[in-house]
């Protein structure tokens, strides 16, 4: 098995990818651009952070991995290193760089929830505010969002989505692939649910009696059920 | 007490903002207030026109910020009301020749001597209407009973809460009470629910409206106007008057009952 050259976690409303330190460069990259091609769904329009750790990146290889994501509509927002060297080339690349030893406190206007890479168990992320349209916010773990989810607003987990709330947006659960996946919520009138690779529609017109609605994958098709 | 700047917003063009602007500008004055209104659309200035001054401009915004005028030279004094004042856009320059800053500096001067400084948004969410939000102290979002122009109050909704310039208040214009009845527009509970922000307007649709933006006279001067009743209510509200909403479906119910027992008979 190829080793792992990769970690990808969900910060904020974007995503945290560490590459390798000491593999070399043109493998760690090949892979990170593997690792997105095959799961195109989940990373989209995401905008990335990237921890370098140690290395130094010179500039022409920072300026080809922000093109490989550019490329692939990411947007590279943030560099993180503790090299000297490759805080120069970023500063060059007009790329925001942080020293990675000491992360600052993320900006007051996006809320987050800490995530633990150690944790084999499962881990969640809240947000406790009305997702409003062009919003997106992404999880490798759970989401619940405590408000509603307007439509044009996107919401993508790996693991399971809870709106306490309308739900009227666009959500995606088990992005990475997986089918036990489900999504709850008070109000389910998404413009599009998606669960792993399934995608289901909302029904035209107006519904009466709202109750709470999960939805989850059977036989190979998405089921919205009443829980009463 | 200081000046209350109040940014008129909306995300979607052509849904009322400048209309909107107008008419409380008047209103505000008609109430006997001190009112400043800003046209911060650069480039493609309107409010002027629709206020009826566009003849009597000398400087405009740019000019203040360039320092090529005083700021009490380029406040041009309404016809009607001598304690309202426009300050026009600049028609020959783009959005990046103001600034967020500037916007915040020129307020500031202007809270003084006046009650409110009412800032006219252009659509979008770039530069412009960033200089718009910067100072503001309460945001107003004008939207249409429209998918189209709910989604965009949503999107701007959620840029006023992330600069946390409050949530905002709602202005609901070109409403038309007959057509929400037969379940083809919107109606404000809708819209509500999907903004989930206070109202502090619901407009009526109002053919006189129209022709008052081309004569320069807004709709507010005219008393049989619904659409200006409404306006005037907005105003109030934004002194901090407790107002009733208007009952929007009487009359034309009325006169549609008659009209169809004429046609029956």
């Amino acid at each position: 098995m190829q080793e792992e050259l990769i970690a990808i976690k969900g910060v904020n409303d974007g995503l945290l990818i560490a590459l390798s330190t000491t593999e070399k460069w043109q493998l760690v990259t090949d892979q990170l651009a593997a690792r997105i091609d095959e799961k195109a769904d989940f990373f989209a329009g995401a905008s990335i952070t990237i921890q370098l750790g140690t290395r130094p990146v010179p500039k022409y290889e920072l300026s080809s991995l922000k093109a490989l994501l550019e490329r692939r509509g990411l947007s590279l927002s943030l560099v993180q290193s503790e090299s000297e060297t490759t805080r120069k080339s970023a500063t060059a690349l007009q790329v925001a760089i942080e020293n990675g030893n000491a992360r600052e406190a993320p900006s007051p206007a996006q809320e987050t929830a800490p995530v633990n890479p150690e944790e084999t168990g499962t881990y969640g992320t809240l947000f406790r505010r009305t997702l409003r349209s062009g919003r997106t916010i992404h999880s490798e773990g759970h989401i619940v969002v405590y408000g509603d989810v307007n439509p044009g607003a996107k919401v993508i987990a790996a693991g399971d989505i809870v709106i306490w709330g309308k739900l009227r947006g666009y959500v995606h659960a088990g992005a990475l692939g997986d089918e036990s996946a489900v999504v709850c919520a008070l109000d389910m009138s998404p413009s599009q649910l998606r669960i792993a690779g399934h995608l289901v529609t909302s029904p035209p017109g107006r519904r009466k009696g709202v109750l709470p609605e999960v939805a989850y994958v059977r036989d190979d098709q998405i089921i919205v059920e009443a829980r009463d | 007490m200081a000046g209350k700047v109040v940014t008129i917003s909306s995300g979607k063009g052509g849904v009322g903002k400048t209309t909107a602007t107008a008419n409380l500008g008047i209103s505000l004055a008609s109430l006997g207030r001190k009112v400043v209104v800003i046209d911060a659309d650069i480039g493609l200035r309107n409010l002027d026109v629709i206020m009826g001054l566009e003849n009597r401009i000398v400087y405009d915004l740019v000019d203040i910020v360039e320092g090529r005028s005083k700021l009490r030279q380029s406040m041009i004094k309404h016809k009607k009301f001598e304690n309202l004042y426009l300050i026009p856009a600049a028609q020959t320059r783009d959005k990046m020749s103001v600034s967020p800053a500037d916007m915040v500096k020129l307020t500031d001067e202007l809270r003084d001597a006046h009650d409110f400084i009412l800032i006219d948004s252009p659509a979008g969410i770039e530069r412009g209407f960033r200089n718009a939000l910067e100072p503001a102290d309460e945001v107003l979002i004008v939207t249409n009973p429209e998918v189209s122009a709910v989604r965009d109050a949503d999107r701007i909704t959620g840029l006023i809460e992330a600069a946390e310039k409050g949530p905002g208040r709602l202005i609901l214009n070109r409403l038309k009470p007959d057509l929400v009845k037969k379940g083809e527009m919107l109606s404000s509970d809708d819209v509500i629910d999907i903004l989930g922000l206070s109202i502090i307007g619901i407009i009526p649709e109002d053919e006189l409206v129209l022709s008052a933006s081309n004569s320069g006279v807004p709709v507010t001067l005219n008393t049989d106007s619904k659409a200006g009743m409404a306006f005037n209510n907005v105003a109030r509200r934004l002194t901090g008057e407790d107002v009733p909403f208007m009952n929007l479906d009487d009359e034309p119910g009325f006169f549609r009952r008659l009209a169809r027992l004429i046609e029956a008979w």
